[in-house]
């Protein structure tokens, strides 16, 4: 049974091959743009205010309860080192799900919902020299605006989020 | 998935664990020199019932070990074999031997060649002094029935033993084929047993002369393989439902007597379509006509059933805390009726709590062997008298305290029990008791060790304990204090390390695991006269009582059962220490204040404990320590929910839990914020004078005085 669904889960993400049609979720961090796959992402919320967790990184901004599961929260502005976000009720928290993991992504507001063929992601500048950028997963131009889509389980600490990528792959 | 196969494998496996768990009791009963005749019995049946089922699944070592120990239960129950406590070791072992076998074949691995060689021949040898001659009992009970043609020829060893159901259709015969040609070459593949079916054959007004009403039933014992036996039927493939299952290593006649009395033929005797996996499956648990009074369900169900009352407390708790605003007077129902939700829904948890409890006894059944291993290894004498066996715990309790437990009674014969001319120096008994024992108290499970050794020798403790750095030479400590240094990382007091008691990973690592259970340790040792470890253990880990304070705007939990007063210390109840760390009298002694806002990071919350509370709790060992609060919310009983689930452990938190209004809230873990204090003392001990800082503790205390 685990096999079929690891399985499954392969076949979605083979799907990624030239020629396919990708959705995004696109939101803002300040000026910018970033985007994950729709696919990972299960709910966005408004902003509530989360219990800090105590000796954690910045970014992490504690946790809120999702229906009677405990869900980490992680500001992306702090992630980015731009700052820390002051929450209000126009932020949201996209919820994304990381194999077996759930966790929020704290960003200044969803923008739109992109449709991407692959061959027009672009790669980014230096990616392989620079190991920081290793979240990117690539570049797209929409109504020329650059919009980074990203892998969230490259974001936040790997230790804290560990073999997803291998589990992935 | 759908492999029906599998699912009677999960059903094998599932028996395996009951018959193992019987078969271990009954041999316990057996050793305690309890030789009834029923309780051989069991016994036999357990391994019997594990044989039939491994058979079916093909499980040859298993089959091949089983039987071994089989006919050697076999003798004993008969009479043919007088038991004696020397052959009580053999089965004993026997039963690891086959418990690892049945752990091995559920994983699927593979087992070493040499596994349980010894056991079986030690088990050999014992049947080899019955002066029974095999051959004789075979013959004895070999079945004879009209309709079987037995053929007994000469059987080679290391062959293999071949369950055939041949049944042609009706066409047959059209086809010019002869079953008795087929059946004639089969015999002379090996041993042969026939058994024919009638069971099919119509009324003679309805019978057609040229149908194929018969079918056949075949045991084979043969060196050939399958490949060989299918080449017989090959003609008729395509003309009858052929069924070839291997049913292992043929070993010994008798193996084959039982088996065609209780285990292969068995189903075929009511059962016409007896090979059909459910009915082998059936077979697994020969006899069990009366209908259960209890049902199996996986984990999982539970544990949704779990989670759902959780949320449903949860719900609860909001609604309350909602309720409590309104005025009685304006909404009596609605007030009553909140009410009796609480309560029912209090009910409710405990019965779903009850499911998932299970008595100690699966655990405690694991300890006479080993003391007998450890008695014999050491050349001890020891005996262990158990009590509260039936004693409930949740099932994540009986899986986890396995380990530490057995660790403990280890301690207890190795280090504890004194050799038995000591000890009849002594003027005890040169056999040492152990008492284990379980019951409830307050809501908790407590399991107490308890023997009559030499207790724990405090100067030899202490001598270690300051030769290994974990306390300074000239420190004064309480014998209370010495007693828990066995409980320090790195500390172990046999002179020579043993493969019995391990190389000092010991006493830190089991009480590490009972409080991750949310359990306590505490010894009680007196010298020449024994110890006693008593364990306290939640009775569930899903839900606590917990007292909800205030740590400025966070709320935290803190487990009820710690908790012995809190207070608001007046400022000549207040003290500093040289390190900066406060202290307060509580209860003629001194006690640490601990500054959780520090260790939690919370810069609103009251510092000075002259304002806010002291909430005094009982950490490890016994130790009293005095929490800094803002206030005290609440009592009430919350869920406990992981962090780790999608997120990390976090230093100082055992876990989360959700309040009536929907937050999230941390609870405190007492023994790491016990360590974590004293690290902080540690830090600030290895930081030299110019650069210590002034702790805000110390800024208190000052201000105070």
């Amino acid at each position: 049974m685990t096999n079929q669904e690891t399985n499954g889960q392969e076949t979605h993400d083979t799907s990624s091959q030239k020629g396919d049609i990708k959705q995004y979720i696109s939101f803002n961090v300040g000026q910018e743009l970033y985007a994950v796959e729709i696919t990972t992402v299960r709910e966005i919320k408004g902003w509530i205010p989360t219990t800090s967790l105590p000796n954690s990184p910045d970014y992490m901004r504690g946790v809120i309860n999702m229906r009677g599961v405990i869900v980490p929260v992680f500001d992306l502005r702090t992630r980015f080192n731009r700052g820390h976000t002051e929450p209000g009720k126009s932020h949201v928290v996209i919820i994304v799900k990381l194999g077996e993991r759930t966790i929020g992504i704290l960003v200044d507001a969803v923008s739109d919902i992109l449709t991407i063929p692959q061959e027009d992601i672009l790669s980014v500048p230096d990616k392989d020299v620079n190991p920081e950028y290793a979240f990117m997963e690539g570049l797209v131009s929409v109504e020329d605006k650059m919009v980074a889509i990203i892998k969230p389980r490259m974001l936040f600490d790997i230790n804290l989020i560990p073999d997803l990528d291998a589990a992935a792959a | 998935m759908s492999d029906p196969m599998e699912q009677f494998k999960v059903i094998f496996f599932d028996e395996c664990t009951d018959l193992l768990t019987s078969l271990e009791e009954g041999l316990m009963q057996l050793q305690a020199g309890d030789c009834d005749e029923e309780v051989v019995h069991s016994v036999f049946r357990a391994v019997h019932s594990i044989k039939g089922g491994a058979g079916a699944f093909g499980f040859d070592r298993l089959v091949a070990f089983a039987h071994i120990q089989e006919t050697l239960l076999d003798d004993i129950r008969s009479g043919a074999l007088e038991m004696d406590p020397a052959y009580m070791t053999v089965l004993l072992q026997a039963y690891d031997i086959l418990s690892e076998l049945v752990g091995a074949a559920q994983r699927g691995e593979e087992v070493a060649d040499e596994l349980g060689d010894d056991v079986a021949k030690a088990m050999k040898a014992i049947l080899d002094q019955t002066g029974v001659p095999l051959a004789e009992k075979s013959t004895a009970a070999t079945p004879k029935e009209p309709d079987t043609d037995v053929d007994t020829g000469s059987v080679e060893k290391n062959t293999r033993i071949f369950k055939i159901s041949f049944k042609p259709y009706e066409e047959l015969f059209q086809r010019a084929n002869e079953p008795i040609l087929l059946i004639k070459e089969l015999g002379t593949l090996g041993d042969l047993t026939v058994k024919l079916n009638v069971s099919d054959v119509p009324d003679i007004e309805e019978m057609e002369a040229e149908h194929a009403y018969f079918s056949w039933e075949f045991r084979l014992i043969t060196e050939y393989d399958e490949a060989a036996i299918r080449e017989v039927f090959e003609f008729v493939e395509d003309d009858c439902d052929l069924l070839i299952t291997d049913h292992g290593v043929y070993l010994s006649p008798e193996a084959f007597v039982e088996d065609a009395q209780a285990g292969l033929f068995e189903d075929i005797e009511d059962e016409p379509d007896a090979l059909k996996p459910q009915k082998t499956a059936k077979a697994v648990k020969p006899g069990e006509a009366v209908v259960s009074q209890s049902i199996r369900v996986e984990l999982d169900k539970v544990d949704t059933l779990v989670n759902m009352v959780g949320e449903l407390v949860i719900t609860q708790a909001m609604l309350r805390e909602q309720g409590g605003e309104l005025l009685v007077e304006q909404y009596p129902n609605l007030v009553q009726g909140i009410e009796d939700l609480s309560r029912h829904i209090r009910d409710l948890q405990d019965c779903v709590m009850a499911i998932r409890a299970q008595p100690v006894k699966s655990v405690f059944s694991r300890m006479p062997r080993l003391v007998r291993e450890l008695t014999a290894t050491l050349g001890k004498k020891a005996r262990l008298v158990m009590s509260g066996e039936e004693t409930e715990v949740d099932k994540t309790v009986t899986e986890r305290i396995g380990d530490p437990l057995m660790h403990m009674i280890r301690n207890s014969v190795d280090h504890g029990l004194e050799m038995p001319d000591v000890r009849a120096k002594a003027g005890k008994n040169e056999e040492g008791i152990i008492n284990l024992s379980a019951f409830h108290r307050g809501g908790r499970i407590f399991i107490e060790i308890e023997d009559d050794g030499a207790g724990i020798n405090k100067a030899v403790v202490l001598e270690k304990a300051i030769a290994n750095g974990l306390v300074s030479p000239d420190a004064n400590l309480s014998d209370e204090e010495i007693n828990n240094l066995i409980f320090m990382p790195g500390f172990s007091t046999a002179k020579s390390v043993t493969n019995v008691s391990g190389r000092g990973v010991g006493m830190d690592v089991v009480r590490k695991n009972i409080q991750s259970l949310g359990g306590r340790i505490s010894i009680r040792s007196e010298e020449g006269k024994g110890s006693r470890f008593t364990m306290s253990l939640p009775l569930t880990l899903a839900v606590m009582d917990g007292m909800v304070v205030d740590i400025g705007s966070e709320k935290y939990v803190l487990p009820l059962v710690n908790i012995i007063q809190t207070l608001r210390p007046g400022k000549e109840d207040v003290n500093s220490l040289p390190d900066g760390r406060n202290v307060m009298m509580f209860r003629g002694e001194y006690i640490l204040l601990v500054p959780l806002y520090d260790l939690y990071d919370i810069d609103d919350a009251i510092q000075n404990p002259c304002e806010g509370l002291v909430v005094v709790v009982e950490g490890d060992g016994g130790v009293l320590m005095g929490f800094i609060v803002d206030d005290l919310v609440n009592q009430q009983q919350v869920v406990i929910k992981s962090l780790e689930s999608n997120y990390a452990l976090v230093e100082g938190v055992s876990g989360a839990t959700i309040l009536g209004n929907g937050r999230v809230s941390l609870i405190v873990d007492i023994s790491t914020i016990q360590d974590m204090s004293a690290n902080q003392l540690r830090e600030f001990q290895s930081a030299s004078p110019e650069t210590r800082k002034i702790s805000p503790q110390a800024q208190i205390s000052a201000e105070i005085h």
